[in-house]
């Protein structure tokens, strides 16, 4: 569904990733794992369009490298970005509501809605409450939530587990378990590998910009190259 | 939202430049009079360098991005505390201009400490001293049984008949002790924006040097010098006030605490060049030919023309040419320089480039 | 005499109400669009005023009825907003915020300039007069009171707007984070352009509702323009809550101040505690925005 081929982007002089080539095909679940500063967030920012970049991309055949990055949702990418970036000053049901945003999304948006509120109950409990003071997990429930709001194919996940609980983790791992479940194509960016690595069914291994390895995830999870790329053995 | 920002290709060779052109101007100037070029001339002469005093002394805050609209709030508290001191109480202007001095000050600390905490500086300022202006010039007329309200007033003549000089009243019949007179206030005034540039150039790279230290305390530093300079710009504003008062001698709400002289403050720096020296002397003269030219198409009639066309005129130039006219000019002049010199020293020269080094950010 | 004196005091209270609604919706169009944009339209009055004049000038040299001149009038500074947005400060939304300051500056000046040199600097009048209406000994003009609504029924709309549309949600959401609202399918750029229009509306209300009241001259930005920023920053710049509040407080220092003292001093009174409050909360009373 999703191809990029030696996509390159930084900020500045800093080319924080360099030719990067990776595929994603409908109903899979793929992770993106690396240490710190290996690029992952980029690679996502690239993939939305939030940033330039050179190379190819591809969704579902179609070629959108030069699109501009508010029309990339309307192609079915829905990025739930790092540190979930909810709206903190609008209520839950607010920010779910920005998600069917497009024209698209808006028509049966109270319907979208309401399957949100079935998949996180918590959601519902919570629907007029301000984002901003809600728990980084039912933040996250929101966030995901929001991105399911524009009815998309792809779902680009940017760190999930970051700054949570294991416990709360956990629970979000579940979340993904059920995305796919529902059919939900995912891509996942994370450093907690043993997690995600038992979420998805591929990974690529990102290390400084590039990409070292890249398998099943029963294979990354053996393989020498994760334990260099993470402890420096 | 304020950077202090040093551009690097202003160290180059154009500070010499701008520092040789300012000394010839200032040798020919001195040597003007013995030519007897006739009053007007002389005239014309002071008038230029008086306005380009007041617009460097505004550009030392302009460049930090507090751009005052109101700085004709500076002017008027100087000619106005000048004048009404001498007329009421005998004080000579000398010392009047002292205490127009301290009044300015403590109003430039009024105004500006608050707006070191506040996110929008740059807008605050820009307004509050537009409100500042205005409300300048309401007091001036509300208490018109003191200072003539928008009639205006004048000074009271010190000199008898067919003196030239009353030393202690500032006046002088003489054009030619006034000319002398601005030339060093514009000189001293390049010389403070000579010294101001160089401490600000220091104190970004000791920004740089410094990244361990406490954010707060080089905070707390650069808003010390912000204000420094706010009081600076201020002060030195009002003196020409002083001047301008005591060179006329007549005093008008509207001629100095207006929106007009305000905006054409704003205009004829940023049309010189705002961070460059003199780029607000440039600024002065041209606005000084745009005026006389303008005044030759259409005639003394249409007051506000002139006012219509150097507001959109600011517009057109902060986008196409948001570094002025000598500021453009300087900046290429560098740039031409630096590749020249890059060839000549190829492979030892260690990358220069011309980027702007915006250090500072003043945290809300 | 003690009573007389109360009720007099009084009604300049409630002028002051009166004042408060109309400095409300004044402030919401700056609020709304530094808020979407970070950028402050300094020269916001100037556009009040070039409304007041469009009014003005359909009513009396063209005959145009006062309602429909006034409608015109709104529409016209909404697509004034619209066009500075999209021809001048655009240009210049990328560059240091000093450009953007320069740049509204300019037309500032340029707008105060052009309407002296199209109008004249006589004061001109609508020359609509409605009556007073009578309560008890206070009396109140009906164009007042006919702002007031007609403020207070914009605010209220503002808000549905606001709350209810997606629009208006994408208006309150890009102000709270700009950098994801692609990932919504939100195109910045129309949201500007949006908010530019419609503060220019709002622009365009207030100078209808003012040229009802008051005689328009071209320096009349600089009489409540300074003022309606105060309010704004005295509320918190971009918070529409605060800036609603702040309005009222301001009114009041207006009317009363006037009331005791001559007009002229009223305004002064009112800078001098706009500076108290600054420099006791900087951030605004009630700044929500860090």
């Amino acid at each position: 569904m999703l191809s990029l081929r030696d996509v390159s982007a930084g900020y500045g002089s800093f080319q924080a990733i360099v030719d990067v080539s990776l595929d994603v095909y409908p109903g899979e679940a793929v992770a993106v794992i690396g240490p710190n500063g290996a690029g992952k967030t980029t690679l996502l920012r690239a993939i939305s369009k939030l940033i330039p970049a050179s190379g190819r991309f591809v969704v579902e055949g179609r070629d959108y490298t030069s699109m501009p990055s508010h029309e990339v949702l309307g192609l079915g990418l829905a990025q739930v970005p790092e540190h979930r970036r909810l709206f903190p000053q609008m209520s839950v049901e607010e920010n779910l509501r920005m998600g069917a945003f497009l024209p698209a999304a808006r028509k049966n948006w109270r319907e979208k809605l309401e399957r949100v509120y079935s998949l996180f109950p918590k959601m519902r409990e919570r629907r007029n409450q301000a984002a901003g003071t809600m728990s980084g997990g039912e933040q996250q429930m929101c966030a995901i939530g929001r991105a399911l709001m524009s009815g998309p194919k792809l779902l680009l996940l940017d760190e999930p587990s970051a700054g949570l609980a294991p416990v709360i983790v956990q629970a979000i791992f579940d979340v993904v378990r059920q995305m796919r479940a529902e059919g939900y194509t995912v891509l996942i960016v994370e450093q907690n590998i043993h997690q995600v690595l038992k979420v998805v069914d591929r990974a690529y291994l990102l290390e400084t910009g590039r990409i070292r390895n890249s398998g099943s995830a029963a294979e990354l999870l053996a393989s020498d190259d994760l334990r260099k790329a993470y402890l420096g053995i | 939202m304020t950077s202090i920002s040093t551009s690097a290709s202003f160290d180059g060779p154009s500070r010499a430049l701008q520092r040789n052109l300012a000394l010839v101007c200032a040798a020919i100037i001195f040597c003007v009079p013995f030519i007897q070029p006739g009053q007007y001339i002389i005239h014309l002469l002071i008038m230029c360098l008086m306005w380009s005093y007041i617009y460097t002394s505004w550009s030392i805050m302009g460049r930090l991005g507090l751009v005052s609209f109101g700085h004709g709030a500076f002017l008027g508290v100087g000619a106005y505390t000048g004048v009404l001191l001498w007329n009421y109480l005998g004080v000579s202007p000398w010392l009047g201009a002292l205490a127009a001095v301290v009044v300015t000050a403590l109003l430039a600390v009024l105004i500006g400490y608050p707006c070191f905490r506040l996110k929008i500086v740059g807008h605050y300022f820009a307004l509050v001293t537009l409100a500042l202006s205005e409300v300048v010039r309401l007091i001036i007329i509300g208490l018109r049984d003191y200072t003539g309200g928008s009639l205006g007033m004048t000074p009271r003549t010190a000199l008898a008949q067919g003196q030239e000089i009353a030393l202690g009243a500032m006046q002088f019949a003489d054009k030619r002790i006034w000319l002398y007179l601005v030339l060093v206030c514009w000189l001293l005034a390049l010389y403070v924006w000579h010294r101001v540039d160089r401490s600000m150039a220091r104190l970004a790279l000791q920004a740089i040097s410094e990244q361990e230290e406490a954010a707060a305390s080089i905070g707390i530093n650069v808003r010390a010098v912000k204000l420094g300079l706010m009081v600076l710009s201020a002060a030195m504003t009002c003196l020409g006030g002083v001047l301008y008062a005591q060179y006329q001698l007549y005093v008008n709400p509207e001629n100095l605490s207006g929106i007009g002289v305000s905006l054409q403050m704003v205009f004829g720096v940023v049309a010189g060049g705002m961070f460059v020296m003199l780029g607000p002397t440039m600024g002065a003269v041209f606005l000084l030919l745009l005026s006389e030219g303008l005044r030759l198409l259409i005639g003394n009639d249409l007051h506000g023309v002139d006012l219509a066309i150097y507001g959109a005129l600011l517009v057109i130039f902060i986008i196409f040419m948001p570094k002025g006219i000598l500021g453009t000019l300087l900046h290429r002049y560098d740039a031409h320089a630096q590749k020249r010199r890059a060839k000549v020293n190829a492979p030892a020269e260690a990358s220069a480039a011309p980027a702007t080094l915006s250090v500072l950010e003043s945290r809300p | 005499m003690e009573t007389i004196f109360d009720i007099y005091l009084l009604e300049a209270l409630c002028n002051g109400l009166l004042l408060g609604g109309l400095f409300a919706l004044l402030s919401l169009g700056l609020n709304l669009v530094f808020g979407v944009m970070d950028v402050v339209w300094i020269c916001y009055a100037e556009l009040i005023m070039v409304g007041m004049y469009a009014i003005w000038w359909l009513h009396t040299a063209q005959g145009v009825p006062v309602f429909l001149a006034c409608l015109i009038g709104i529409a016209f500074v909404a697509l004034l907003g619209a066009t500075m947005h999209q021809f001048i400060i655009r240009p210049v939304l990328q560059a240091e915020p000093i450009n953007q300051l320069l740049v509204t500056g300019g037309v500032l000046f340029f707008l105060q300039a052009g309407a002296t040199v199209v109008f004249g600097i006589e004061f001109r009048n609508l020359g609509v007069q409605l009556s007073s209406l009578n309560v008890g000994e206070m009396s109140f003009s009906i164009s007042r009171l006919l702002s007031f609504a007609v403020a207070a029924a914009a605010i209220v709309a503002i808000s549905l707007f606001l709350r209810k549309t997606f629009i208006g949600t994408a208006i309150r959401a890009i102000s709270q984070d700009r950098a994801i609202m692609p990932l919504m399918g939100v195109n910045p750029a129309r949201i500007y352009l949006t908010a530019s229009a419609l503060g220019g509306g709002l622009a365009g209300l207030g100078a209808a509702l003012l040229v009802l009241q008051y005689d328009v001259h071209p320096a009349i930005g600089l009489s409540f323009g300074p003022l309606i920023f105060l309010i704004c920053v005295l509320g918190g710049l971009g918070n529409l809550i605060g800036g609603f509040l702040a309005a009222f407080v301001f009114a009041q220092f207006i009317s009363v101040g006037g009331f005791f003292f001559q007009l002229e001093w009223g305004y002064v009174f009112a800078f001098i505690f706009f500076i108290a409050v600054m420099f006791w909360k900087p951030q605004g009373l009630l700044a929500k925005r860090a």
